[in-house]
């Protein structure tokens, strides 16, 4: 989502972008005109009339786990957000009986909170682990 | 599932959902306060409805759609920007 209009959003896909990602986008390109949705979501720079770089995991109950905005000039690392989904799917499925430690990607182990873990994290996990 | 879009001149806008219009100057400031407050993780995402251009249409999309879906929102600085 940007405040580029539709038809501006056609011409960067099918001009610049569809020559880098096969096929053109495949996710529906939003227009933002005014910032009125990246004011709530408070990303839009009224100074600058753009938005920064948000980025928002919206689970199915339409509930917000995480964010993450950052200034123009830096891009996001896209691997990290989707390790992000991932963790926080497998939270959802376990319905919160696991829980992922830093550096958790699927097939690393889990933490299963409660009494018996309190005090004894660092026998079953190192901080090796949060590292890839 | 987005709604296919009628496009004339103008330029299609949308906007927060639920949202109700503004009457003067003072009331928006206090109110854009408590919009910014909305975001929190482990709260609801606040509803909108925008335009965009998927696969060759102009559709209008609505968050809540989604419901029953995990969805990436991102925002970005603008077209043909560099990064």
């Amino acid at each position: 989502m940007s405040i580029d209009s539709i038809f501006v959003h056609k011409m960067w896909n099918d001009y610049e972008l569809s020559k880098m990602v096969k096929g053109g986008i495949p996710f529906p390109m939003l227009s933002d005109a005014g910032g009125r949705v990246g004011t709530i979501y408070g990303v839009y720079d009224e100074d600058a009339g753009v938005e920064t770089r948000g980025r928002f995991i919206i689970d199915p109950d339409g509930v917000i786990q995480g964010y993450e905005v950052l200034t123009p000039p830096v891009g996001r690392n896209v691997t990290e957000t989707i390790r992000q989904i991932q963790a926080f799917q497998h939270v959802r499925k376990t319905k919160g009986a696991e829980a992922t430690p830093s550096g958790w990607r699927p097939g690393k182990p889990t933490l299963k909170p409660g009494p018996a873990l309190v005090g004894k994290v660092w026998e079953v996990w190192t901080t090796k682990e949060a590292f890839d | 599932m987005p709604e296919e879009l009628k496009v004339g001149c103008a330029r299609p806008t949308g906007g927060p959902v639920g949202e109700e219009p503004k009457e003067d100057i003072s009331e928006q400031t206090t109110n854009k306060e408590e919009v910014k407050a909305m975001i929190k993780v482990g709260r609801k995402a606040p509803d909108f409805i925008a335009p965009a251009y998927y696969k060759g249409k102009f559709v209008n999309v609505k968050l809540s759609d989604y419901l029953g879906k995990w969805v990436l929102l991102c925002f970005y600085p603008g077209d043909f920007t560099f990064v």
